[in-house]
């Protein structure tokens, strides 16, 4: 098993404390105040969120992103008008701030038209990955500052949304190359798009023939079976692990059905609802993005992916941070050929950031 | 007085026997990525299981598949009619990440297909040719994309000239009324744009009734056909049981023209353009590829049509039948002419050498 994708659950990071000791209480003391300071501070701070879509023109990806935050973050285009089909991939980001109840929550959305249109689609998850990088390094270059920002932008990418289209069969070889490379990098959560094209049965075959491809070719996707904390999350999480890749549909005009005004796309045979769950299983991709699993999609890409990243940096720049010194991480000369680039060795696995849980506050 | 009927009206009645005797052979490709639905359109069009047996290859066995071209046979029978049908597909096509020339194969078996012909033709016992030449190519063009991609352009400009296209959008059922309308547009004008040449149904003739015109020009208006294919029988409390595909939130027919083109793919494929098909492709696309193999394996400074008529008999007879396998024949032809060009270019230098040497002799004699 890769080395580089083990790491302690961020909440056992406390790597040197003793063991607590559990003590009795004699009264009411108002810890759990503390909860309702937490709340307080991240209402008006707000929350931070990066996802990306990637995925062939047409499969459906910006009009996804309208449906899953109920808003037109991206003016979805009908099939047949004038887009200029990009001959090289480019990536394409957006940014809003969202309102919901008081919580604030600042969405940046990438999209990357022009992956796998092409004849030659080679390497074409380079610039992705590229990209996914750089926000890396943007971070890493605020955090070793000598004075750094209170709150540094978190540009990272938390979650990329991959969309298999849905031929009904299994996982073609463009898809395998780009989660095998993606899965290293990022939370990747793949979903089988425009669903609509699918009956039950067929979307339950093809759903178990991915899960084998996934298996076969060793692909973790989110979420990820070796960041199980404990028991709970592990029941939790392998009910969500049971359904990926989920079947989806997205919509964003509203009709009427049976009184009710909902979203979704009308044929001459039916109306097919969005957050019908009989329909499609976009309430399931919702929840999991957006109502249960943003925060801990935060928090694997910062305790788990990012820390990854700023290992092998640290390594290829030969220079560990030394106190309260800038460390200039300009690439080393190029090293001696053998294996520098390996894993790094078992005492750094463990090794923690100083304040790996400055993101919350 | 007898009246003066001479009889040949029965004429259409003795070819329909003829043929209905002979029966009918129709060769026809399937293309496009895989996932669209291209199988189960086949076994819907003809009734069959052609694809019962078909192994779905797995993830793994993809990284390193090639594309090979598949040719299945069905012999179908409807009213006394046999009709040879066999469905040539290509697995693998679009799949891999590199694409580059993976059309080649596709072409090349077209060709070999016309080869095979021309040397039949040409050949001494004519009367029993198996007319293996494709004669027509459905094309699947992916319903999700924004019309056709730059794999679908290079693929039909490749096989345009060859092979009579009948664009199909596959899977319409993922469509929208207005999607389909706004993506078969987006096709029709960039078919236009690239000078991509499908099959041109034929003009209906000016004497037909209204509503046979009315219905044609409709069906020319559909193209590409957007299509949804099922072999399955869905019991679904309606009047009779209908062919197509049961949703959770309605049923797609099959055979309902509200829903889909497969009415009018059909009607158009079996009933009403398949002798025009072949017709097509033995008299414009076949005579077209022995025109050009022809003239290629004729010498430079060949004859062709216009300049034979001047030297009438004399030139029919020189044109080389291709007893050998075409590529030989070139290979002797072009050395032969190579001989012939070395020659000559010793005999220019053979003689320019003399000139100066006589020029020379000259001058000396002058001075």
């Amino acid at each position: 098993m890769d080395p580089l994708r083990h790491s302690p659950s961020p909440s056992s990071s406390r790597a040197s404390s003793p063991r607590t000791l559990s003590c009795e209480r004699l009264g009411y003391v108002g810890i759990e105040a503390v909860l309702d300071q937490l709340k307080i501070k991240a209402m008006k701070m707000g929350f931070e969120f990066n996802i990306m879509v990637v995925g062939q023109s047409g499969l459906g990806k910006s009009t996804m992103v309208n449906t899953l935050f109920k808003s037109k973050i991206w003016k979805s285009t009908m099939p047949g008008l004038r887009v200029p089909m990009p001959q090289t991939l480019q990536l394409h980001s957006v940014t809003h701030v969202i309102e919901e109840n008081g919580v604030k929550l600042k969405l940046t959305v990438t999209d990357t038209p022009g992956f796998g249109d092409q004849i030659n689609n080679d390497k074409c998850w380079d610039p992705i990955l590229g990209y996914i990088n750089e926000q890396y390094e943007r971070y890493l270059q605020e955090e070793i500052l000598i004075t750094r920002q209170r709150h540094i932008p978190d540009t990272r990418v938390h979650c990329c949304i991959y969309f298999v289209p849905p031929t009904g069969h299994c996982l073609r070889p463009l898809d395998l190359e780009f989660l095998q490379r993606l899965c290293r990098a990022v939370n990747v959560v793949p979903v089988i798009a425009r669903a609509d094209s699918l009956t039950i049965e067929e979307r339950e075959a093809f759903r178990h023939r991915i899960q084998d491809d996934l298996k076969t070719h060793s692909i973790e996707v989110y979420p990820q079976k070796s960041f199980d904390e404990d028991v709970n999350d592990k029941i939790l999480n392998s009910k969500i692990r049971e359904r990926i890749p989920f079947a989806v549909v997205g919509a964003d005009r509203e009709h009427m059905v049976n009184g009710r005004c909902v979203l979704g796309r009308k044929m001459k045979w039916g109306i097919i609802e969005v957050e019908n769950m009989a329909h499609c299983e976009f309430p399931l991709l919702r929840d999991l993005l957006i109502r249960s699993h943003l925060q801990d999609l935060k928090d694997i890409t910062h305790n788990v992916h990012y820390e990854n990243y700023r290992i092998i940096r640290l390594k290829e720049s030969h220079a560990l941070p030394q106190g309260p010194g800038w460390v200039n991480l300009a690439p080393a000369p190029p090293p001696a050929p053998t294996g520098t680039r390996a894993s790094p060795g078992p005492a750094k696995m463990c090794r923690w950031a100083e304040d790996n849980s400055d993101e919350d506050f | 007085m007898d009246k003066e009927y001479v009889g040949f009206a029965a004429l259409p009645n003795q070819l329909h026997r003829k043929s209905v005797k002979k029966g009918f052979d129709f060769t026809l490709m399937v293309a496009g990525e895989s996932g669209l639905g291209k199988s189960t359109l086949i076994n819907s069009l003809f009734l069959t299981n052609l694809y019962e047996d078909r192994q779905i290859p797995e993830a793994s066995a993809r990284l390193t598949q090639t594309l090979t071209i598949e040719r299945r046979g069905v012999e179908i029978e409807e009213g006394g009619i046999k009709v040879k049908l066999t469905v040539v597909d290509t697995p693998g096509f679009g799949d891999s990440v590199d694409c580059s020339d993976c059309w080649l194969p596709v072409v090349h078996f077209i060709e070999e297909q016309f080869e095979q012909y021309l040397r039949d033709e040409s050949g001494l016992n004519r009367k029993n040719i198996q007319d293996s030449r494709v004669h027509c190519c459905l094309y699947f063009i992916s319903p999700f994309g924004r019309g056709l991609r730059p794999l679908d352009v290079a693929f039909l400009r490749a096989v345009h000239e060859k092979v009579n296209i009948i664009p199909v959008i596959g899977k319409a059922d993922a469509l929208m009324p207005k999607e389909t309308q706004a993506l078969k547009q987006k096709i029709r004008e960039q078919l236009k744009e690239e000078e991509i040449n499908i099959y041109q149904f034929p003009e209906c003739d000016s004497d037909e009734d209204e509503d046979f015109k009315r219905q044609d020009a409709e069906m020319k208006e559909s193209i590409p056909f957007a299509v949804v294919g099922s072999c399955e029988v869905v019991r679904d409390g309606g009047p009779r049981p209908v062919r197509g595909r049961h949703y959770s939130w309605g049923t797609v027919e099959v055979e309902n023209p509200h829903h889909c083109d497969f009415l009018n793919l059909r009607r158009m494929l079996v009933q009403t353009h398949l002798q025009d098909l072949k017709e097509v492709t033995h008299d414009l696309l076949y005579e077209g590829y022995r025109a050009r193999c022809l003239q290629s394996l004729a010498r430079p400074g060949a004859r062709d049509r216009a300049s034979r008529s001047k030297l009438s008999r004399q030139s029919a007879t020189e044109i080389p039948l291709p007893m050998l396998p075409l590529a030989d024949t070139e290979k002797l032809i072009r050395e032969k002419d190579e001989e012939l060009r070395r020659m000559q270019e010793m005999l220019e230098k053979m003689q320019a050498q003399m000139q100066l040497s006589q020029a020379q002799g000259e001058q000396s004699d002058a001075l």
